[in-house]
């Protein structure tokens, strides 16, 4: 899998693509389905759901805010822990820092706990060019890493692979990277999951260095903390010597007690669980417990270029909990891959852009990779109002106007040769040839008014000027959501109960 | 400049527009600092619901349940034979035995007893079949244990590897409602393993698998009388 995703098509021409892949689809429908509707009970079962979200949005808001004290206080007290701090402004200094760290544990080979921001930098490739060799351990990374794929979704990153095209990797690949496949494999998901318990037990078992991310860490104790299912996570973080993190600059909670918060939104959010299989904190080493050299590495790559754009800093507030992703009608049809980023969904169409800087193609065309529906500004846990920064940053992409870029200040022109217009034009021509995605922006557009631009930007008057657009019907996202099952009806039958 | 500086530096830029009054001070230590409780509107519920001391017992059950735990209930007289049945019948010829465990929880099996040693291997590990733990605590409210490495609970690892788990807890004194209640209690500079239900997976089309890497099978034991600290 590749964190760069190099010579990508812009989003419609992938979208257009992926439509077609009738089997993407179909898994991608019945995984995203099946996860929205567990997450609507899980989320229901806490009365103060609202106040949790809020609390969340300001907590973020909060360390955002005073990103600068709470990343001095976090450094002093991992290192008071007994672990190393390190800092590394892009992807390269990341890569070269945990190279070198890995290297000298005279090791050529790694464990790795499924983690966003080590794909973001493309550690497993930088990697591989130095001679180490980077194990995935999570079951879906696993998956993706034996089918040399990309990942299409934040949590389950093999969602669009169904049972019987993983039986056909690990037959194939499982014995290039270690213990083969038992014969006979099925595909029975219990099959599957035991072939994956023995090829990767062999790997946890030896493992020197492990490399994680992390979901949190708290500044007044120096406490990381990983939320996850398998007990991969767990092998990597407590058998290895020696243990690098490496962690985005906004993933800072102030305080113990603000876990709290999190605790409780995250897995309800992200695979509608009341709690997660397994969490794991850690404050630097412990004696005899786990590694015993901790080091953490802290990226910024695009986030201090994030932070200075006063409306767009609000994805930095992100938790990754891809329920976004999930109730997303752009998402569902078009699958993660024609994101081009390992942000996929709602979240990936204004990350990227923002960490990347909107200079390629498909990084300009990603804010228009939406309908505006709000679906996912209604489910993020910490409030993100990804519809209020899509259209900030299509105004961006087609006025241009001052942006950060690598820590300075430079002015963007409007995107050239009318770019901004063909990717809007793709982007609804795309959208008027699949009804269900247009329907959906359709009508959940009247919710949104007030996040559209008061004029469309440029080249875009002229061309809305020139087209007859459906009227938008006063109907809300949420009636309307009910009445057609979330699109995928006319609202035939629903309506009419 | 070192990336540190740069950094730092791109941050204090980026957040030009904040409002210097708007920063309160450095929360110093564990502890709360008033000024950020200000910063922060708390009105979220401290726990879903007053239970009763039996009632939060009674959650935890359940919820221990839904996410295929399996849960045992007996006194203190009975804790013995209860952990000397489970060992049997998972058909196991080895437990893992932290330093700290009450060594009456373990006098009803003759089963030979492996020491949780800083020095053993991850592969001896992975060749015990059982491992006995007591716990820090247990969150009724979402079905979860707490282990903090305490001598009664020994290593991270030895919960880990082992195929097989049983966690003693003694209720109702250690269940807590909720996870507020729970992180209050907790000692953050120990290494905490939040478990809830066995190691699964829901990778595959969705559907949930036990044990993929952690043990298959875990047995909490909830016990009355279970007396004090282990
Ligand atoms: S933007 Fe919100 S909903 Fe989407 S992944 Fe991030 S936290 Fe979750």
């Amino acid at each position: 899998m590749s964190g760069t995703f190099v010579g990508m098509p812009a989003f419609p021409e992938a979208a257009h693509e992926a439509v077609h892949n009738t089997t993407l689809r179909g898994n991608l429908r019945h995984a995203t389905h099946t996860i929205r509707a567990k997450r609507a009970n899980a989320v229901a079962e806490v009365s103060d759901w609202a106040a949790l979200r809020e609390a969340g949005k300001q907590i973020k808001d909060h360390t955002l805010r005073h990103l600068d004290r709470y990343l001095v206080q976090l450094e002093e007290s991992v290192t008071a822990a007994g672990g190393t701090v390190h800092w590394a402004a892009d992807a390269d200094e990341a890569n070269r820092i945990v190279t070198y760290l890995v290297k000298a544990t005279g090791e050529s080979e790694v464990v790795k706990v499924k983690s966003m921001a080590t794909q973001e930098i493309g550690l497993n490739e930088a990697l591989e060019a130095e001679g180490i060799r980077a194990y995935e351990t999570d079951l879906a990374e696993l998956i993706v890493q034996l089918g040399n794929d990309r990942p299409s979704h934040i949590l389950v990153p093999a969602i669009h692979r169904n049972r019987g095209e993983i039986r056909d990797i690990f037959a194939r690949e499982m014995s290039e990277w270690g213990r083969p496949a038992p014969e006979g494999l099925t595909d029975t998901p219990a099959e599957l999951a035991e072939a994956a318990r023995l090829h990767l037990r062999e790997k946890f078992l030896r493992a020197k260095v492990g490399v994680s991310g992390a979901n949190f860490m708290v500044a007044e104790t120096g406490t990381l903390v990983v939320v996850e299912s398998e007990g991969n996570g767990r092998m990597c973080l407590t058998l290895p010597e020696t243990l690098i993190s490496v962690v985005g600059i906004e993933k800072i909670v102030p305080t113990w007690r603000d876990l709290e918060v999190f605790l409780q939104t995250l897995p309800r959010s992200s695979t509608a669980e009341r709690m997660n299989p397994y969490t794991s904190t850690w404050t630097g080493t412990t004696d005899d417990d786990g590694p015993q050299t901790f080091h953490l590495v802290l990226i910024d790559n695009g986030r201090t270029d994030t932070l200075a754009d006063e409306v767009g800093r609000q994805a930095l507030r992100c938790i990754r909990c891809s329920a976004c992703l999930n109730v997303c009608p752009v998402y569902e049809r078009a699958g993660g891959h024609a994101y081009g980023s390992v942000y996929p969904g709602p979240i990936g169409a204004i990350l990227s852009p923002q960490l990347r800087g909107t200079g390629s193609e498909i990084d300009s065309s990603l804010p228009y990779a939406s309908s505006l529906c709000g679906a996912c500004y209604e489910v993020c846990p910490v409030a993100i109002d990804i519809p209020e920064v899509l259209v900030h940053l299509r105004e961006r992409v087609a006025q241009g106007g001052p942006v950060t870029e690598r820590g300075g200040k430079v002015v963007l022109k409007p995107a050239k040769g009318h770019a901004a217009e063909r990717a809007a034009m793709r982007a609804a021509r795309w959208a008027f040839s699949h009804p269900g995605a247009l329907r959906a922006g359709q009508r959940l557009a009247s919710r949104t008014r007030r996040f559209h631009p008061r004029t469309l930007p440029g080249p875009g008057r002229a061309w809305s000027a020139s087209r007859d657009l459906p009227a938008l019907p006063p109907e809300p996202f949420r009636d309307w959501w009910q009445r057609t099952n979330g699109g995928r009806t006319d609202g035939g039958r629903e309506g009419t109960k | 400049m070192s990336s540190r500086d740069l950094i730092l530096g791109r941050v204090r830029r980026a957040l030009a527009d904040v409002r210097q009054d708007d920063t309160p001070p450095v929360p110093e230590g564990p502890g709360r600092d008033p000024r950020y409780e200000q910063a922060v509107q708390r009105d979220y519920l401290r726990e879903h619901g007053a239970l009763s001391a039996a009632e939060r017992v009674e959650l935890l059950a359940e919820n221990l349940a839904d996410y295929r735990a399996i849960v045992h209930r007996t006194d203190a007289d009975g804790l013995a034979d209860v952990v000397a049945g489970l060992l049997r019948a998972h058909g196991s010829k080895t437990v893992l035995v932290p330093p700290g465990l009450r060594r009456e929880w373990l006098s009803g099996t003759d089963l030979t007893r492996v020491p949780d040693r800083g020095e053993s291997t991850a592969h001896e590990l992975d060749r015990v079949d059982s491992v006995v733990t007591a716990c820090a605590l247990a969150i009724a409210e979402t079905g979860t244990i707490v282990l903090d490495g305490s001598p009664d609970q020994g290593r991270r690892r030895i919960t880990l590897v082992p195929d097989h788990h049983i966690c003693v807890v003694r209720v109702p004194e250690q269940v807590v409602s909720s996870v507020p209640q729970a992180l209050e209690l907790l000692d953050p500079t120990r290494p905490l393993t939040w478990i809830s239900g066995p190691s699964a997976t829901s990778d595959i089309e969705l559907d949930r698998v036990e044990g993929v890497h952690g043990p298959r099978t875990l047995e909490v034991v909830l016990v009355t009388g279970g007396g004090g600290q282990g």
